[in-house]
This record gives C-alpha cells, sequence and structure tokens, in this order.
C-alpha cells in the first residue's frame, strides 16, 4: 500500500514537473508529501486560507502585488506616484527603480519613502497580484509553480511569506502605516493550519 | 569615518553612517550642484548616480554607497561636454535652474539605457523630476537632441 | 585698482576652486558667470572703467553688466545685457553679467523700488539701459576722436571697437578706457536707430545656462562662508501662534547643536551644519500660544466670504452705467458662484537666507526680489546702518513673488545676530509649504444678463478675498486703510475691456488671517478665470461661439481681439476634435501684455482631465528676447496648469493641511500638453512677459472641459469626481 500510495505522489510530482495540462487536476493534498499531521480537512483548510487571506490582500502586501504594472500605495491603494512602474524584473524601470528611492531599511519621517532589503515587486511574468483577486484564486496561484516564483509545494510558499524581509516588513513598515489585519505570528500560524489540513482552496 | 568616492575622488566623512547622502556632498564636500527640492524623493532634484544607476541622494544614507561610485553634476562631465550638457545649452532649456542638476542625471541614465529614447521613453524616465518653471518641453527636446548627437 | 591686487585676488579664487569646488562668498564677491570659471576662463576681467552702475569694461575687451535684477529664471541676466550689448556696440561674445548690489542705482522705474516684479524688468530698463550704454559708447568715441584730433562725427562704434570714418583706423574700447574715463557722459546721448539692433529682437541664448548645467550656479541653499553655522526654525504649527515654553535641553544635547534661540514666532536651533540643526530640532519641546488662528479652518473661511458677498457692501473698483437698470433690460440672466483656492507659491528652492551680522554691519546672501527693502530690513533687525548692509543676490531657485518677503531674511539676521557668526536658515519643503504667503483665495459672486440680441445688458461682479497690501504693503511702509481699493486683489476684474452695457465690480475685503502676497500674475491669476469662465456662460446663454463673442464685444483693432483671433486661427478653432475632447479659449491683459490661450484638453470617463494641446497668442509689445517670451509663455502657462489642475491650501484648525509634494501636486513631464507659442510683432511700449501668460490658462482649460463635456466647473482645482461620466 505505501509503494503505491509512494507511487501516485511520485505521479504527481512527475505530471507537476511535466507541467502538463493533468497538472489542473492534481489534487493539492498530494502536493504536500507527509507534511500534516492529521487527515487533510478541506473545510478546515479553506477557512484558515480565508483568514489568512486577509493579510495577502491588505495594502501593505497587496501594493507589491498589484495586478497591473504600476505598484500601488497608502492605505487607499492608489497607483504609485511619478508613473513608477514594475518593469520587466519587477526593479523598476530606468530613472525610476525601486532602488532609485527605496533603501534596505524604513526612513523616518511623514512621506519618506518604507524600505526592506532588496525592495522589489513579483517581475512581469510572475505578477503573483493581490488585487482584483479572490482567496481562492489567490491560493490557486499560491500554489502554481507556474506562478508562485517556482515554489513547488504550498509549504515552500509558506517559507517565503515567514522568511522574506518585503513580508515581514509589513508588519513593521515604519511611520505609522498601517499593519495587516492579523498579527505576524497569526498569520503564520493561519497558513501553517492550512498547509497541515491539506491546503484546499476557498471557491 | 566612512570611506565615498565621488566623481573619482576620494573622500572621508566623519558623519553618522545614517546621514543622508545629499548633506554629505553639499555641507561637507561642497558638492551643491546636487539640489535640495523635498526632502522625500518625491521630487528628483537630488538625483545622483550610484554605479551608474540613479539614486535620489536625499533619502540614501551615506552607508548605502560606501564601496560604489557616487557621480554628482559636478562629475558627469569634466567641462560640460557631456551632450546632454551641450544640448541643454543648445535648447536654452533651463530657466531657474534648480532642478536642473537632477534634470540630466536622470536623462543620463535614460540615454545609457535607451539611446534612442521615443516620448513614452522620455515620460517614463523624466516624470519623476518636477520643474516648476515647466520647461518640461525643451528638456524633451534636448534629450533627443542629445541622443541625435551621440547620447551618452 | 592695482593689477597686483587682481593677481592676489584671482590666484586666491583659483585656490579656492582647486580645494575641491568650495564657493567662498566670504571675499564679498557678487555672483558673477560662474561659467567663467568652471571653463577656466580668466576669472575676472579686470575691471579697468566702470563709468556707471550698469557697465564695467576690461583692458581686455570684456565687458560686464551689471543686474540689479534678480534672475529667477525669466532671463533677465541675459535680457538686461543685450540691451546694454546693442547700444553699448559690443560683440555679445565679450558680454557676461554679474549680478548687482543693493542700491539705488537700480531703482526699477516701473516699480518705484529696486525690485523684481510685475514683470517689469524690461520695461523698466530697457530707456535706462540704452541711455547710460550709449553715454558710454559715446565717451569711447569722443575718446578716440580725441586721440586722432577728429570730430567724433566721423567716428563710429561697432563691435568693441571705434573707427575713424575717414582714415580706415580703429582702436578697440579696451585701449580707450583712461581717457573715456576723463570724458563727460552727454545727458542726452544718441540712441541707435531700432533698425540698426544687432541683438534686441533676436533669440539670443540664455548667459546662465552655462552655470545651470554643471552645478556651478550658486542658489542662496548654496551659500557658503568661513565660519558659517547652519539653522532650521520651528514654527508655531498653526497660523500666528506664538512660542509658550521651551524645554530645550534634549536639543542642546544634540551633537553639533550650539545654540537654541527663542524667537517669539518660532525657535531657532543652530548647528554645525543642516543635519544636526534639525536633528536638533526634532529634540525640542515646544509648547504653543495658538491665538485666534486655530479656529479658522477652509470651512469657516467659506462661510465668511459667502456671507460677505452676500451682505457686505464692499467698495467700488468700477461702475459704469447701472445694474438695476441693466437687470431690468435683461432677457436672460445668469448667476455663478465661482471659486479660486489659496495657492502655495512652491519654488523648487525652499526659502533660505544667510547673514553675517556684525557689531558695526552686515553682509547678508541669498535669493530676493526686492534687495534695498531687504537691506532696510537687516538694517533693522540688526541694529546697524542701511549703509553698512551689504546684500548679495545669487540666482533664485524660482520666485514668483515669494522672494518679496522679509520673513527668511528677519530668520538668518535675527540667528546669526544671536549667534554672533554667519548663519545659513534652510527652510523644509514642509516649512516651505506651511509657511508662505499663500495667493488669496477668491470667493467670486458673479451675476450678467443678455437683450434678446444676446447683448450683454449687465455684469455684475463681486470679488471677495483678503487684501494683499494690507500684510504686504507694510514692508514697503504702505498702510492699506479699512476703505481703501487695493488692486492687486481684484485686478482684472475691475478693467475688462467688452462692452457691457451696465458694468459693476466690487471688491469686498474679508480679513481670514490667512497670509496672502503676490503669486504669479497676482489678482489677474484669479480674476482671470471668474471672467473668462463666466463670459464663456454667458457666450453660451446667448448662444454664441465664445470666440465670436468675445470679438463682438472689442473694439476693432483691440489688442485683445488681436491675439484671440491669432491663437484661435492657429488652433484652428471651429475644426472638429474628437469625441471626449473640447477646445476652450480665454483672453487676459496684465502687466502691459496681451495674451489668449486656446487649449485642447481631453477627458476621460473616469473625470480625469488630459490637455493635450495649448496654442497661445501674445502682444506684449516691443519685445528684446522672442525666445524669453516663448519660454515664459510656456512656463507661465504650466505653473497655471498645475494650479487649475491640483493646486489647493485648504487650512484646518488654523494649521495649512498640505506639507509637501504628496499633498500638493505639480504638473510633470508626462502631463505636459504641446506647446505653439505665436508672438504678435507689435510697436507699442514693452509689456511683461514673466506672469501674464498664467492669467488665460485656467479659463482656457475650464472652457475646453465644458466644450468635451457640457459640464461647468467653477471651482479650482478642477476635480475628476466631478467630471466622470456615470455609466
Amino acid at each position: 500500500m505505501p509503494l503505491i500510495a509512494a507511487a501516485c505522489v511520485m505521479f504527481a510530482v512527475f505530471a507537476y514537473s511535466n507541467r502538463s495540462d493533468r497538472l489542473v487536476r492534481v489534487e493539492a493534498s498530494t502536493l504536500t508529501s507527509g507534511s500534516y499531521v492529521n487527515e487533510p480537512d478541506p473545510v478546515k483548510a479553506k477557512a484558515a486560507f480565508n483568514d489568512a487571506a486577509k493579510v495577502f490582500l491588505s495594502p501593505r502586501c497587496a501594493n507589491c502585488h498589484p495586478g497591473g504594472e504600476a505598484p500601488t500605495q497608502g492605505d487607499t491603494m492608489t497607483p504609485h506616484t511619478m508613473e513608477v512602474k514594475r518593469g520587466p524584473d519587477g526593479r523598476g524601470v530606468g530613472e525610476l527603480k525601486c532602488a532609485t528611492c527605496h533603501q534596505d531599511i524604513n526612513l523616518d519621517g511623514d512621506s519618506m519613502p518604507p524600505g526592506a532589503p532588496d525592495w522589489h515587486m513579483p517581475g512581469a511574468d510572475q505578477k503573483m497580484p493581490f488585487q482584483g483577486v479572490t482567496a481562492g484564486q489567490l491560493c490557486r496561484d499560491l500554489k502554481d509553480p507556474l506562478k508562485n516564483g517556482g515554489r513547488k509545494t504550498a509549504k515552500d510558499a509558506v517559507q517565503h511569506v515567514s522568511t522574506d524581509p518585503k513580508v515581514l516588513w509589513a508588519w513593521n513598515p515604519g511611520n505609522g502605516r498601517t499593519t495587516p489585519p492579523l498579527s505576524q505570528a497569526e498569520f503564520l500560524k493561519k497558513m501553517n493550519e492550512w498547509v497541515e489540513n491539506g491546503a484546499a482552496c476557498p471557491e | 569615518m566612512t570611506k565615498l568616492s565621488v566623481n573619482r575622488k576620494q573622500y572621508e566623512t566623519s558623519a553618522d553612517p545614517s546621514t543622508l547622502l545629499l548633506w554629505v556632498l553639499r555641507d561637507e564636500l561642497g558638492l551643491t550642484g546636487t539640489k535640495f527640492g523635498c526632502g522625500i524623493a518625491q521630487c528628483g532634484s537630488c538625483t545622483v548616480h550610484v554605479d551608474g544607476e540613479a539614486r535620489r541622494s536625499c533619502v540614501t544614507p551615506v552607508s548605502a554607497v560606501v564601496g560604489k561610485e557616487v557621480t554628482t553634476i559636478e562629475g558627469l562631465s569634466p567641462d560640460s561636454s557631456h551632450p546632454l550638457q551641450k544640448a541643454w545649452i543648445e535648447t536654452d532649456a533651463p530657466q531657474c535652474g534648480y532642478c536642473q542638476s537632477g534634470q540630466i542625471m536622470a536623462a543620463a541614465v535614460l540615454l545609457k539605457n535607451k539611446p534612442q529614447p521615443t516620448d513614452a521613453d522620455i515620460d517614463q524616465a523624466m516624470t519623476g523630476i518636477i520643474c516648476r518653471c515647466g520647461t518640461y518641453n525643451r528638456i524633451r527636446s534636448a534629450i533627443k537632441l542629445a541622443a541625435k548627437n551621440g547620447g551618452k | 585698482m592695482t593689477k597686483q591686487t587682481d593677481t592676489d585676488r584671482r590666484s586666491f579664487l583659483k585656490a579656492s576652486i582647486a580645494a575641491g569646488g568650495a564657493l567662498v562668498f566670504g571675499i564679498g564677491l557678487p555672483m558673477r558667470s560662474k561659467a567663467a570659471e568652471r571653463f577656466n576662463l580668466p576669472v575676472e576681467p579686470a575691471v579697468d572703467f566702470k563709468p556707471n552702475a550698469f557697465i564695467k569694461i576690461a583692458k581686455d575687451g570684456r565687458v560686464t553688466v551689471v543686474v540689479g535684477q534678480a534672475e529667477m529664471g525669466q532671463g533677465v541676466l541675459t535680457s538686461l545685457p543685450m540691451i546694454v550689448a546693442d547700444e553699448l556696440e559690443v560683440e555679445w561674445a565679450n558680454v557676461s553679467y554679474e549680478s548687482g548690489p543693493a542700491d539705488k542705482a537700480f531703482f526699477n522705474p516701473a516699480m518705484g523700488m529696486q525690485g523684481t516684479g510685475g514683470s517689469s524688468s524690461v520695461k523698466g530698463f530697457f530707456n535706462p539701459l540704452r541711455k547710460a550704454s550709449a553715454q558710454v559708447r559715446e565717451m569711447l568715441i569722443a575718446a578716440a576722436a580725441a586721440s586722432w584730433n577728429v570730430s567724433a562725427d566721423v567716428c563710429r562704434a561697432e563691435n568693441g571697437k571705434v573707427i575713424n570714418t575717414v582714415s580706415g583706423k580703429s582702436i578697440v574700447y579696451g585701449e580707450l578706457l583712461e581717457a573715456a574715463a576723463k570724458i563727460m557722459p552727454s545727458d542726452k546721448p544718441k540712441l541707435k536707430d531700432p533698425k540698426d539692433f544687432k541683438y534686441i529682437g533676436k533669440p539670443i541664448k540664455r548667459l546662465d545656462s552655462p552655470a545651470k548645467v554643471n552645478g556651478s550656479a550658486v542658489y542662496g541653499i548654496d551659500v557658503r562662508v568661513p565660519g558659517m553655522l547652519y539653522a532650521t526654525i520651528l514654527r508655531s504649527p498653526v497660523i500666528g501662534g506664538t512660542v509658550k515654553t521651551v524645554d530645550d535641553t534634549a536639543a542642546k544635547a544634540v551633537k553639533g547643536v550650539t545654540h537654541v534661540v527663542p524667537l517669539g514666532y518660532g525657535v531657532g536651533v543652530i548647528a554645525d551644519n543642516f543635519v544636526n540643526a534639525r536633528k536638533g530640532r526634532t529634540a525640542l519641546k515646544v509648547t504653543w500660544d495658538d491665538g485666534p488662528m486655530a479656529a479658522v479652518s477652509s470651512e469657516t473661511i467659506m462661510r465668511s466670504f459667502s456671507d460677505a458677498a452676500d451682505n457686505k457692501k464692499g467698495l467700488q473698483a468700477t461702475k459704469v452705467g447701472d445694474i438695476a437698470a441693466g437687470k431690468a433690460a435683461a432677457a436672460k440672466s445668469i448667476d455663478a458662484v465661482y471659486w479660486a483656492p489659496f495657492l502655495a507659491h512652491a519654488t523648487m528652492e525652499p526659502m533660505n537666507f544667510t547673514a553675517d551680522v556684525r557689531a558695526d554691519g552686515a553682509e547678508v546672501w541669498g535669493g530676493v526680489q526686492a534687495q534695498m527693502l531687504v537691506q532696510g530690513t537687516v538694517a533693522k533687525v540688526a541694529g546697524v546702518p542701511v549703509d553698512k548692509v551689504k546684500v548679495n543676490t545669487t540666482m533664485l531657485g524660482g520666485g514668483f513673488g515669494r522672494r518679496f518677503e522679509m520673513d527668511y531674511v528677519v530668520d538668518a539676521t535675527l540667528l546669526s545676530k544671536a549667534a554672533g557668526k554667519p548663519v545659513k536658515v534652510v527652510w523644509t519643503r514642509e516649512d516651505d509649504m506651511q509657511n508662505d504667503v499663500y495667493r488669496p483665495g477668491t470667493y467670486n459672486k458673479m451675476s450678467a444678463g443678455i437683450d434678446g440680441a444676446g447683448k450683454p445688458v449687465f455684469w455684475h461682479h463681486r470679488v471677495v478675498n483678503d487684501a494683499i497690501m494690507a500684510r504686504a504693503g507694510k514692508a514697503f511702509g504702505f498702510i492699506l486703510k479699512d476703505d481703501q481699493l487695493d488692486d492687486s486683489s481684484y485686478e482684472g476684474a475691475h478693467n475688462l475691456p467688452y462692452n457691457f452695457t451696465n458694468y459693476q465690480c466690487d471688491w469686498v475685503r474679508v480679513d481670514t488671517g490667512v497670509p496672502v502676497g503676490f503669486w504669479r500674475s497676482v489678482g489677474s491669476s484669479h480674476t482671470g478665470f471668474s471672467t473668462e469662465c463666466f463670459l464663456d456662460e454667458l457666450a453660451a446663454t446667448a448662444g454664441k461661439d465664445p470666440l465670436a463673442y468675445r470679438l463682438s464685444l472689442l473694439e476693432p483693432g483691440s489688442r485683445f481681439a488681436g491675439v484671440l483671433k491669432l491663437a484661435a486661427e492657429k488652433a484652428g478653432w471651429g475644426t472638429k476634435l474628437p469625441a471626449g475632447s473640447g477646445r476652450g479659449i480665454a483672453v487676459a491683459e496684465s502687466f502691459g501684455s496681451y495674451v489668449a490661450h486656446v487649449a485642447e484638453v481631453t477627458v476621460g470617463a473616469d473625470g480625469k482631465v488630459k490637455v493635450d494641446r495649448v496654442v497661445c497668442a501674445a502682444d506684449c509689445g516691443q519685445i528684446v528676447n522672442p525666445d524669453t517670451v516663448t519660454a515664459q509663455m510656456e512656463s507661465s502657462v504650466v505653473y497655471g496648469l498645475t494650479a487649475a489642475l491640483y493646486g489647493e491650501i485648504t487650512i484646518k484648525d488654523g494649521r495649512v493641511v498640505q506639507k509637501n509634494f504628496t499633498d500638493y501636486k505639480m504638473l510633470r513631464m508626462n502631463e505636459m500638453p504641446k506647446f505653439e507659442m505665436h508672438i504678435l510683432p507689435s510697436t507699442e511700449k514693452h509689456g511683461g512677459v514673466g506672469e501674464p501668460g498664467t492669467p488665460p490658462i485656467a479659463p482656457a482649460v475650464v472652457n475646453a472641459i465644458f466644450a468635451a463635456t457640457g459640464k461647468r466647473v467653477r471651482s479650482l482645482p478642477v476635480k475628476a469626481a466631478d467630471l466622470a461620466r456615470k455609466a
């Protein structure tokens, strides 16, 4: 029995890495090989993700994950001033690259630019939008290595959001900027809960 | 002491490493060509090059440019011979002139990346620098003239 | 002046430049063509002949024109030397500029003082400079004639030399200087025939461009003087508030801070550099007596304006006929309220000033528009004799009327006096935006009516705002009485050229407490908007084309009509534009020049306005430099366009809300319209060019918006929400 299960997993992984149409039909639960403690519980997973999604969709995260070419800014999520654009590699274009103004750290003072190490957005070919998407769509994108920066498992995706300095910045954004609706600890808890329960996606 | 390389000259500053580069350039090194307009990276008057890339010195701590080559307007050419400087003079682009250091430094980066920029390229590159005297159309002409004359 | 001294000064300057380019002003040299230094040209031409305040000629033939006007981008450092170069008959390549001191020799006849404002530099100095230059030319000719023992009548001056037309010999000016210095200038020198002008009327390139493209141009904020300290001032957050208590313990403990100086209106922190001064300022603990302005907000201001518009009589600025009679005769009437907000100057270079106050005198440096006023203010505040105050005018990173004010001058003078050292005060952008003297917010109650044929039978305009001269006049020694008209507050509304049977303009003064001042084109900046937009409404009521309607109300041959027709023709007035786009026209006279704009705009479904094209026709009378005219008209348009689309200063609890360019938006490169300039040749007397392009742009755009959308904008700035097309 374990052999067959293993074979299923390997098949799933194989199918995944071949990036065939069958990808779409592969069940999420088969991707998280052996990482769950309990039996996969889609209801719990979806609920956990719906909670976690509040963070993704909030301004501090969504501002650098727009659907289009321009990052947004502020709690009103209006287009970034000065026609700043994503650019092919997410690092801006020409005279207005992210690094032109954004440093490795937040700068103190009204309207001073925020900062974190290697401040930039996703590149043009893997935009990972958090604006104009439902929690469900976001969830599916997060698990799709074609869209999530090549991360093969949902657990890898969670790794990104727990360690990347730009993500951590959201809870230390400086200058009185609002933080996401869940604390960082709470957010991670929800993300892990999602993974541990099979990483099912809301509709 | 923090070591800086500005316009290919070596300097040492005792300013705190978190001090913003603009003030070290202006008040300590006497390179007043780079200007203070807003202090929040919105106007571009403070634009310099760091390893050839545009940086707004009013929000760049001096620690961020250690080991890198900083170029200010004074260092763009030894004798105002940069095609952009010549084109600026030819088109009478400056009026009060206060923003023009930033404009030229931004345009220099544009021409490096796009030697024959289109209007859309110019818009994208230059919209970051405010000119209160409104010389935008002449700046555009000057960039095109410089591009015609060999650019960077 | 001996040669030795010149050499010493030259080598001092060379040395100081070699030492890393730090500009040292301590030796008291006025600002000169910095290009000379950067290009390794002789640092200063030996001044061997200085026949008057304006002209210096060196033995090597180089001519320095001393310009007492402030250069803020409008090109006086080029246009005034052009006037001298032409009449003096010298080669342009040998001409450079120098900024002049505070001196009554630089009295601007068009302003009644040494001052740069009201678009008056060329207007004011054209004749005085021609006369001064012609005098010197004749002295040089007389000197040459004497040396040849011929009559001056057979000699002529050309390209920096005097030519003996009989013998063909010539002598360069440089060799005539000693002799010329002994000749009495004639009081009525012969002026050149304008048809012989070599420079005047030509698009000569700016003399100050080289310095402005390589970082060598020195602005007030760049000034460095030996021993100088830097300062910044914490000012009352509420307009007009004063310091109550100061705890400076933490501020004084900041490394580099040398002094903390309570000033009443604020607290100054002086330090060894600007960064430390700011750190010290952040560490100050100050409480304030907010004063009465704490109860004032934009809402209360608007209420007091509308109340005054409805109920306060005001003063009559113009009365032709009788409004009541006109109303009775009107077939149709319209009423409207137009609102133009308070606006900031937002010069690119924030306010700053450097003062070195000593026991017996003072020397000051910075960008200023009224040098002798500065001199007097510094003398008074420092307690030193006026004639012991030396004013050095640097380049101005924008003036627009802001640099007429004495507030930053007083800052530096007080702090230098307190420190006993030279002090440079620098304002942050936030300081600058929140402590401006604003373009008055103006409430306009307007009413007009037409007869059956569409002819205006009455036009009644009540202009409601603060009196600029109530505060600003004090610096000039002018006290505005309660029942006295201040035309800087309503100019352009009281002297419309249109044929209104009955015409009345009232000025209703309201003292809001908001500090107001001279903003580019002053009263015309808002009267152009209110009058030219309301006139458009009247044209629409009469069912007439806006251009045709205006022309029908103007005298034939009117200079207003001239520019309207030219702008309309060049813009293709009457031709079709795509849906969503529209054309608007407006005209205004200010400072002696007549300017019409046709604006083409496209309004998106989201209400965002894009100004695609501006066609400008200007009649400025005689002009000196057509390129300057074009540049200034374009500049005025951008200044007015920024205001029309984005500009708004609001007040909340006595505090100015806007702080920086994030909340006081500026027009940028990507929104710059195409601009086409058409100068109407004219032999009329000189108008001005620095400001007159501003008044007509807001109404041209607003009228274009109407043409594009059918919606009237009566309140600036234009708001996309008001123009958005509902689904």
